[in-house]
């Protein structure tokens, strides 16, 4: 079975930086540089103090499963999920790579990068 | 300043379309703004605020209150959040007359996804590639039943609640949709029904969601000397609350909603506990919407919703909690995908005694109304409203 095409994110000059990491394979998690938090999802404004001083730091791309749902109304099937970061951040991703039967929630991940239909990377995550 | 009876609901309707292949959005609007102007015994020239959401066509408010003809109107509300939105007008419009902006304010929902082939549940939705954080998820294919559905499985992980369980809640709403001649789902299930039914997004099944109908429905809110005046039994707004819950920069947690907080403010207004409620009007998108709710509202302690709901428990004249005496969005009516409207108005028929005799509840004098708007835990409003007879 093929996977399901993932569509292209729509970028903007906020997030332009982040799809530029992602294609160099990194995930890079956006962190307030008042508070020292990291925080999701990427975004130029803390969330926490709104102010502009917001830093990168690189994830380290692992994590396990919060929450997941196969789709089976959708074909292809796909499994959508989210992941709670070891950066302590959780974020929506797919699953692939994997028989969709077998993930459970708390199951460790590991990040991998899919192409989306435009070529640009985007994160999603299989089994560790 | 509180509102606590300080407004009145005086009409409502019910479009009675579950299919309107044959009229427009904003003749919808119209006919139940009609209806619920009848009911109450008032005029358009009587109308001078009014109220709607997203599902309004054009500019909202701008372009009804231009096609309905309403010339006296001075006080308007658009707030749109989702299907919340009518039970938060509630509060808004009880407000504003407590405020003595104004005296009558019309409140209107409709739309038409069933004529229009809408895959409002199964279809990948995209808030607009504007929306910051659309980017960051609508590439994996969030859709209405596999966000909702991502809940019930984390609500499974930590308390144990079984498919099981959320199938109990289908039940209920068939029972009490069986008396209603205008619900879209009017035969009575059982939870083997509910769990054989085919999987749409694990954990959810088929007949653990809504109905995806056409129609419509109005409300009108009245000060408390247009409610004296008037023959119709009118009941009293005694408490409103409303919150958003969000993504909350990436600490999600989707196991309660935003009715931790609305339900609390609405309790506190009205001056009574979950236990002095003898109806409950609940946002049922889905069956796990119906489960975390009840807990966040107070019914139960949180993670043991499941036993709460199950053996019958929401079912009118044998549970201690009956809920949806329409059938509710699961069985009857979920018009334009947004349920909030709706459930104000049976809990009015339950305040004014005319619920279907088979699931009135008997005496009913406190009831509850909760809207659910966007989607579970992520980007959500929550809207609760506390409703009370005259006397109460």
């Amino acid at each position: 079975m093929s996977a399901r095409k993932i569509p292209a994110p729509p970028a903007n000059v906020e997030n332009q930086d982040f799809w530029e990491a992602c294609n160099e394979g990194r995930l890079m998690l956006p962190r307030c540089g008042d508070t020292g938090k990291v925080f999701w999802y990427p975004r130029k404004v803390s969330p926490f103090t709104l102010s502009g001083n917001v830093e990168t730091v690189e994830a380290a791309g692992t994590g396990e499963i919060y929450t997941y749902s196969i789709m089976r109304r959708s074909d292809p099937q796909y499994a959508i999920g989210y992941v709670r970061l070891d950066e302590g951040i959780t974020m929506m991703t797919n699953f692939v790579d994997c028989d969709f039967e077998s993930l459970a929630v708390g199951m460790k991940v590991r990040l991998v990068f899919v192409e989306a239909e435009s070529g640009q990377k985007v994160p999603c995550f299989t089994p560790a | 300043m509180h509102t606590r009876g300080k407004a009145f609901i005086a009409g409502i309707f019910e479009h009675p379309t579950r299919k309107a292949v044959d009229k427009s959005v904003a003749q919808l609007h119209a006919e139940s703004a009609r209806g619920a102007l009848e009911d109450a015994g008032l005029s358009v020239e009587d109308v001078d605020a009014y109220y709607c959401a997203g599902d309004a066509p054009g500019l909202g408010p701008l372009s009804m209150i231009d096609y309905m003809g309403l010339r006296n109107v001075r006080h308007m509300d658009a707030t749109d959040v989702g299907g919340s939105s009518y039970v938060l007008h509630v509060g808004h419009a009880a407000q504003a007359v407590a405020a003595g902006k104004c005296k009558v304010a019309l409140i209107t929902l409709a739309g038409r996804p069933r004529s229009e082939g809408m895959a409002t549940g199964t279809a990948p939705r995209n808030y607009g590639d504007a929306s910051p954080d659309v980017p960051f998820e609508f590439i994996y294919g969030p859709t209405v039943v596999n966000m909702y559905a991502m809940a019930a499985r984390r609500h499974m992980h930590e308390f144990g609640t079984t498919s099981e369980q959320l199938a109990w809640i289908k039940v209920a709403a068939s029972h009490h949709a069986q008396h209603n001649e205008h619900a879209m789902l009017r035969q009575v299930v059982t939870v083997d029904d509910v769990v054989a039914s085919p999987m749409i997004a694990d954990p959810l099944h088929r007949l653990d969601c809504c109905v995806i109908s056409d129609g419509g429905g109005a409300f009108v809110v009245v000060a408390p000397e247009i409610a004296a005046s008037l023959k119709r039994e009118c009941v009293k707004v005694l408490g409103c609350g409303e919150a958003p819950k969000n993504l909350m920069s990436g600490q999600v947690d989707l196991t309660y909603t935003g009715a931790r907080w609305s339900g609390t403010q609405a309790f506190e207004e009205a001056g009574v506990a979950p236990g002095d409620i003898d109806y409950a009007s609940i946002y049922d998108s889905f069956t796990i919407t119906v489960l975390e709710t009840i807990e966040d509202l107070g019914f139960c302690e949180k993670g043991k919703g499941g036993a709460f709901v199950a053996d019958g428990n929401l079912i009118s004249g044998t549970g201690a909690l009956p809920f949806n005496t329409d059938g509710g969005g699961l069985c009857n009516n979920h018009p334009m995908n947004r349920g909030g409207l709706t459930k104000v108005l049976e809990a009015v028929r339950q305040l004014r005694g005319e619920a279907h005799p088979a699931v009135q509840v008997k005496d009913c004098r406190l009831a509850l109304a909760h809207g659910t708007g966007g989607s579970i835990g992520t980007r959500m409003g929550s809207a609760t409203t506390i409703l009370g007879r005259v006397d109460a």
